[in-house]
């Protein structure tokens, strides 16, 4: 059996070089069989290392394999497969090569069992997608990809240099548990690459390359993106930093602050981005828990998340392809001419929002009940008070004002069939996956503890939990209260970089270069000076008394006056 | 198409409206209700007052709702603020 298995990234891989190289349906066969032949080779794996050599000195495991791993590596080739099944109308070949490569990074990052391949894979995470955003080729989705490759980027050099450190320091280069209890440098090593993952899963005020880049890629793109970087860091946080305190507090903000930005956000996929942050939240409490409840939950989550959050901006790719517009105050009314997307999209938003028999409901509640269980009161209570903001603004606001609220308007038709297609394989797998927990989600879960999410309690109060929170939409809505949706740009933390530094570093820029400009001009006025002083263009002669006489007898010239100084030391 | 706009939808009809918010009004009612006849496993002291959840759910929404409208104020730029 063994001799069958191929690296798992691989097969990716290989339906990323057919997109390359083929088309036509010979091509779209080979991009949809690509991730299920990968999805089949891992089924064949035990865990162990698959691959391992010694690189200067260093033991590099590049493919591990271990229940962790394989969880992710599963999820990735399922959500690829949906992602191709939604992009396969696109004729543009850079968009399919880019997400399948994208896709085979993503799957290299996790089975990774050393640090430098790890850092290989998370550069590639990075050059892959950022083609995804380009190929909506406007200006702002340009602007808004150099920005992400440059955030990227930059985790990859911190993740680059904490390694470093951490090479001389412990002598291995193994992906282990890492933490960030350490002395001397390599706490410095840990903190690095506890940033760098940090980065990747949007922590506060990293995170505003997320909800500037997503919402600006291609409608198919979009799908790619919101699977993979961000659930390849928390799985990092999971393997390399589980149960450090500090990560409670950072997910519970990430859980509570994005969700007053998706009330006021226009942009429906940008408001699906807040709603990512504010989910990834709930991942990091779990990891920073630590408990094996809470890492089954964090990773559990994780794995619903990417086929609900990619089933919500699917939804809203599809409105997007159809009728070209995205605002919230440009659209409503669309359950007229798009019923089956409208349907589809109310799945979407009872899984986000973990209604029973839903998928959300039998991850998010793990990840509660942990916080509950390990006394984390107040914790216990913003993580409920962000489970009732998901509802409100992922799974009230999307659908009502994509599809009801009052008429836009707009007639168009349902999407193509592929996208829906791909629509509905998401919504039946967020069904099969809240109703039967145990035989799929559950069955991948790498740590032993033993959870049922179906009590009569759990469903009682989360069911008040959610229907009071509608009550509160109604209540506001028929009040008046509700902020309508405006065409607007919201102040975030990327104001720091996209306004505030410019408009220090772009004067202090522009006097640099007039100073150096004044430098060069003064520099070559002094030198003509010297050349004008010198020779004489009118008589075609130099000026100087030196210049004037042969070299010889400027020779005899300068003998004569060393001698004489000579003569007259030797007196002294 | 013409034809298509003529026709008239679901809750195009105030009335159909008005159905739907009686029947989510009475499913609110009822989940209160049960709170009185199930008994709930208690985790947390606070789970002990009565329809905590639903409280905790419509308060919550409302306070979200009320201070992002407030935060529109400090945060609100033009469309194209970024790109001028």
């Amino acid at each position: 059996m063994n001799s069958l298995v191929m690296i798992p990234f691989v097969p990716l891989l290989l339906g990323a070089l057919a997109a390359i190289f083929l088309r036509g349906w010979l091509r779209n066969s080979l991009m949809l069989i690509a991730p299920i032949i990968g999805a089949l080779n891992l089924m064949g794996m035990e865990p162990g290392v698959l691959w391992s050599l010694e690189f200067m000195g260093y033991a590099l495991e590049p493919v591990r394999i271990d229940k962790l791993s394989l969880m992710f590596g599963y999820l990735f080739h399922l959500a690829s497969f949906i992602a191709i099944v939604y992009a396969l109308h696109v004729k543009d070949t850079v968009q399919h090569v880019a997400g399948l490569a994208y896709a085979a990074s993503a799957v290299g990052a996790v089975f990774a069992g050393d640090l430098l391949t790890l850092f290989v894979f998370w550069e590639l995470l990075a050059l892959t997608s950022v083609f995804l955003i380009w190929a909506r080729r406007t200006d702002r989705a340009y602007a808004s990809g150099v920005r992400y490759l440059i955030i990227q980027i930059l985790s990859g050099v911190m993740l680059l240099a904490g390694l470093l450190i951490f090479a001389q320091v412990n002598n291995s280069l193994l992906f282990k548990s890492i933490g960030l209890e350490h002395q001397g440098t390599a706490k410095i090593g840990a903190w690095l690459i506890f940033l760098a993952f940090g980065i990747k899963a949007a922590f506060p005020f990293f995170h505003n390359w997320l909800t500037d880049s997503y919402p600006e890629a291609t409608p198919t793109g979009t799908i790619f993106l919101a699977s993979f970087t961000t659930k390849v860091a928390v799985y990092c946080l999971a393997r390399g930093f589980a149960g450090e305190e500090i990560l409670i507090w950072i997910g519970v903000t990430m859980a509570c602050f994005p969700i007053f930005f998706a009330v006021i956000e226009n942009d429906l996929r940008r408001v699906l981005a807040y709603s990512l942050i504010n989910q990834i939240g709930f991942m990091v409490v779990g990891i920073g828990i630590g408990s094996a409840i809470a890492l089954n939950g964090a990773v559990a989550h994780a794995f619903n998340d990417v086929i609900f959050k990619g089933l919500l901006m699917m939804t809203m790719g599809a409105v997007l392809h159809m009728t070209g517009k995205i605002n919230g105050s440009e659209l409503g009314g669309l359950y007229k001419s798009m019923p089956k997307t409208t349907i589809l999209c109310i799945v979407g938003a009872a899984s986000i929002s973990a209604f029973p028999l839903f998928s959300g409901f039998v991850s998010k509640s793990m990840i509660m009940a942990a916080a509950v269980e390990e006394g984390y009161n107040v914790v216990w209570l913003l993580l409920l008070f962000a489970a009732a903001g998901v509802f409100h603004h992922a799974g009230i606001k999307i659908p009502y004002f994509a599809f009801f609220a009052h008429d836009s308007g707009i007639r168009t038709t349902e999407p193509p069939r592929n996208m829906l297609i791909a629509m509905t394989i998401a919504a039946v797998a967020c069904v099969m996956l809240g109703t039967f927990p145990q035989q799929t989600v559950y069955a991948l879960l790498p740590w032993d503890a033993d959870y049922h999410p179906y009590d009569l309690t759990h469903i009682l109060t989360q069911l008040q939990l959610l229907f009071f929170s509608a009550l509160a939409f109604v209540w506001l809505n028929l009040r008046n209260m509700y902020p309508p949706e405006l065409p607007s740009t919201n102040l975030d933390a990327d104001w720091f970089y996209r306004k505030l530094a410019p408009s220090f570093i772009k004067p202090l820029a522009r006097n640099m270069y007039g100073v150096y400009d004044k430098l060069e001009l003064t520099a070559i006025a002094s030198v003509k000076l010297i050349i004008r002083n010198s020779y004489d263009p009118e008589e075609a002669k130099p000026r100087g008394f030196f210049a004037k006489l042969w070299p010889t007898e400027t020779m005899v010239a300068w003998v004569a006056i060393l001698l004489a100084g000579y003569l007259i030391l030797y007196y002294l | 198409m013409a034809e298509d706009n003529e026709e008239k939808y679901f809750f195009d009809d105030p009335k159909n409206i008005k159905k739907v918010l009686k029947v989510f009004y009475f499913i609110c009612a009822l989940l209160v209700l049960a709170d009185f006849i199930v008994h709930r496993h208690i985790y947390h002291s606070w789970e002990n007052i009565p329809a905590f959840y639903a409280i905790y759910g419509f308060v919550g929404c409302v306070l979200l709702v009320v201070i992002a409208k407030e935060m529109r104020k400090v945060l609100m730029r033009k469309e194209d603020y970024y790109d001028e």
